[in-house]
């Protein structure tokens, strides 16, 4: 198979914290606004140079929601950038109001997203937030997998017309996709061919599903992994040209089973092309405390769930 | 050219024609906290607010802007924004019908000129308007952004996010303005969650705080020209309008139980007798 090199693990979180000062270079209406998650966020370079253009809100999410839309309708692109929990269940309403509904061009920069935020526990750690975000009529849902493809999102972004929720996490993860790989909103990328089975996946658990390939292939089994970068709009071509050949599935995501990339990739199947799908991904849980490597597999998210989940599908044919 | 406290007395009450006529007409909508703050409303478009319907766009660039937090108020909205030149005013026969850009809260969707975000759920509108004055002050434009807030609705704990945020960064060019008429659906605010002392809190938040007469022309003109000249102090302003829920109509006046009603056909007729005409005619 397709041999990727992990050229040193790093956070998605600075690959957005990269993304938004190149944004902010090439367009002076891009602002930033953070609840006092600057660091977190890593805002500190984009802060550092356009000190006029950061706007520190203080701990009040739904406030700087709003203000994010007052200056968007005056023609300002601001990136709000906090927890995944914080900006999307905490502000549910005000996203909908003054962002999806008032069509105002406000990208929501969530990071820490699911279990892997780790040690902090069930409180921080969301696996909802895909689920909230695709509900909203119009909202773009980004979640990148590494830190070349979350910065190259972060100027996606802040090049697209209108609401945008981007996704990505704490820990360092391998770096594996091209530096100068532009990011195409909209379009999965197909980053093993394969024949017998098709690993879906989205984020962090990209570079997992690649694991389990190699793993399938020492088996003999020859799987198709498509990363999907961009949740909503859901690139169903690229989907379903793959099953067409695999008629097998597997979803892996760092998210709930309720409103996921699992049910969103089986109703496509399951209007256009009923297929076996298995599932990888949190049930109906919430997390708990512990670090990113130890809750991904005590929560099953791991590349072993992956090749497993494979058989399973393959052996549903 | 300003228009006279006389003039603007008869643009009042054409508007508060229009608002019963509206919701009578649709069947549902909000009277109530419309009359307590059409006075108001009135004001601040015909003689307070550099605008230009003409010239009008969502961003507001060059322009005053105005933001209506307690969403509800669609009817006084939509009537003054008719009356002062940004649709016809036959449009205003359209409220709440399907298809209609006079939807029930106001929305950016249906490109209704004078319409710069979507309200409607409580205490978001005095965020985005501190959002938009911070842009224009980026933009280093003198012009002002005023936001409506209604008492009941500063229960919401976003209201004094916004007034925090605003102090913090010195929004002096933002003026919002409290239609304070004490009712809010469940009863008097009084019994149904304690407003308390608004004039100290807004003091106490750092906001430049100025009480007025929601029903006299000269207390509001006079409210809104001390607001505007806090432009430079480095604070944002707040002004407390007193006003009546149901102003202008006997049965209507000082309850809550108007907020949300529409008379029946024989009170609206007794409402616009009381009201008397004007020259300036129903939609």
């Amino acid at each position: 198979m397709k041999k990727y090199i992990d050229t040193g693990k790093k956070d998605t979180r600075s690959g957005f914290g990269a993304g938004l000062l190149e944004a902010g270079r090439a367009d002076e209406r891009v602002v930033a606004l953070t609840a006092d998650l600057k660091g977190s966020l890593k805002m500190d370079a984009f802060a550092a140079e356009f000190p006029e253009r950061f706007i520190q809100c203080g701990i009040a999410e739904a406030n700087m929601v709003g203000a994010a839309a007052g200056l968007a309708v005056t023609g300002k692109i601001p990136f709000i950038g906090s927890f995944a929990e914080f900006v999307t269940g905490r502000v549910y309403d005000q996203l909908r109001q003054e962002v999806a509904y008032g069509q105002t061009n406000v990208k929501i920069a969530s990071s820490h997203a699911g279990i892997t935020l780790g040690e902090d526990g069930a409180t921080h750690q969301t696996m909802e937030d895909i689920a909230l975000m695709r509900a909203l009529p119009g909202m773009v849902v980004l979640n990148p997998c590494d830190y070349n493809q979350t910065r190259q999102a972060t100027i996606a972004a802040a090049q697209w017309d209108g609401p945008v929720y981007l996704r990505f996490g704490r820990p360092g993860v391998p770096n594996f996709t091209p530096e100068d790989q532009p990011f195409v909103i909209g379009k999965a990328l197909v980053l093993n061919e394969g024949t017998d089975v098709t690993l879906i996946a989205t984020g962090h658990l990209v570079w997992a599903s690649l694991l389990a390939a190699e793993a399938l292939e020492a088996e003999g089994i020859s799987a198709e992994v498509i990363d999907i970068t961009t949740i909503k709009p859901l690139d169903e071509e690229a989907i379903l040209s793959s099953v067409g050949k695999t008629r097998a599935v597997v979803v892996a995501e760092e998210h709930n089973m309720a409103g996921g990339l699992g049910e969103a990739v089986a109703g496509v199947l399951a209007a256009r092309c009923p297929t076996p799908v298995e599932f990888v991904n949190g049930a109906d849980r919430f997390g708990q405390s512990g670090t990113p490597s130890a809750l991904l597999e005590a929560y099953g998210l791991g590349a072993p769930h992956i090749a497993e989940a494979a058989k399973r599908a393959m052996a549903r044919k | 050219m300003k228009k006279s406290n006389e003039e603007l007395k008869n643009i009042a009450t054409q508007v508060r024609r229009d608002i019963l006529r509206m919701v009578c007409m649709a069947k549902s909508g909000h009277p109530g906290g419309s009359m307590s703050s059409t006075d108001i409303l009135t004001t601040l478009y015909f003689n307070e607010m550099n605008h230009d319907p003409a010239t009008w766009t969502r961003c507001g660039k060059g322009q005053d802007m105005f933001i209506l937090s307690a969403g509800h108020l669609t009817p006084v909205y939509y009537s003054v924004l008719a009356r002062r030149g940004y649709f016809p005013v036959s449009e205003l026969a359209t409220f709440r019908q399907l298809g209609s850009r006079l939807q029930g809260h106001p929305s950016i969707r249906k490109n209704l000129p004078g319409v710069f975000q979507a309200s409607g759920s409580l205490g978001q509108g005095l965020s985005a308007a501190a959002g938009a004055a911070l842009g224009k002050k980026l933009d280093k434009e003198k012009n002002f952004v005023f936001c409506l807030c209604g008492d009941g609705e500063s229960e919401e704990g976003q209201i004094w996010e916004a007034g925090m945020f605003a102090v913090y960064h010195k929004l002096d060019n933002l003026i919002a303005f409290t239609d304070w008429n004490g009712q809010q659906i469940d009863g008097p605010v009084s019994s149904v969650a304690g407003e308390g002392d608004l004039a100290a809190k807004w003091d106490a938040w750092g906001w430049r705080v100025i009480l007025a007469d929601g029903h006299d022309f000269e207390s509001i003109s006079r409210a809104f020209e001390l607001a505007k000249a806090g432009l430079g102090s480095g604070q944002p302003t707040m002004i407390l309008f007193k006003s009546d829920m149901g102003h202008g109509v006997d049965f209507m006046a000082g309850t809550h139980k108007w907020h949300g009603n529409v008379p029946k056909p024989e009170q609206l007729e007794d409402a616009l007798r009381q009201l008397g005409t004007t020259p300036l005619g129903d939609f």
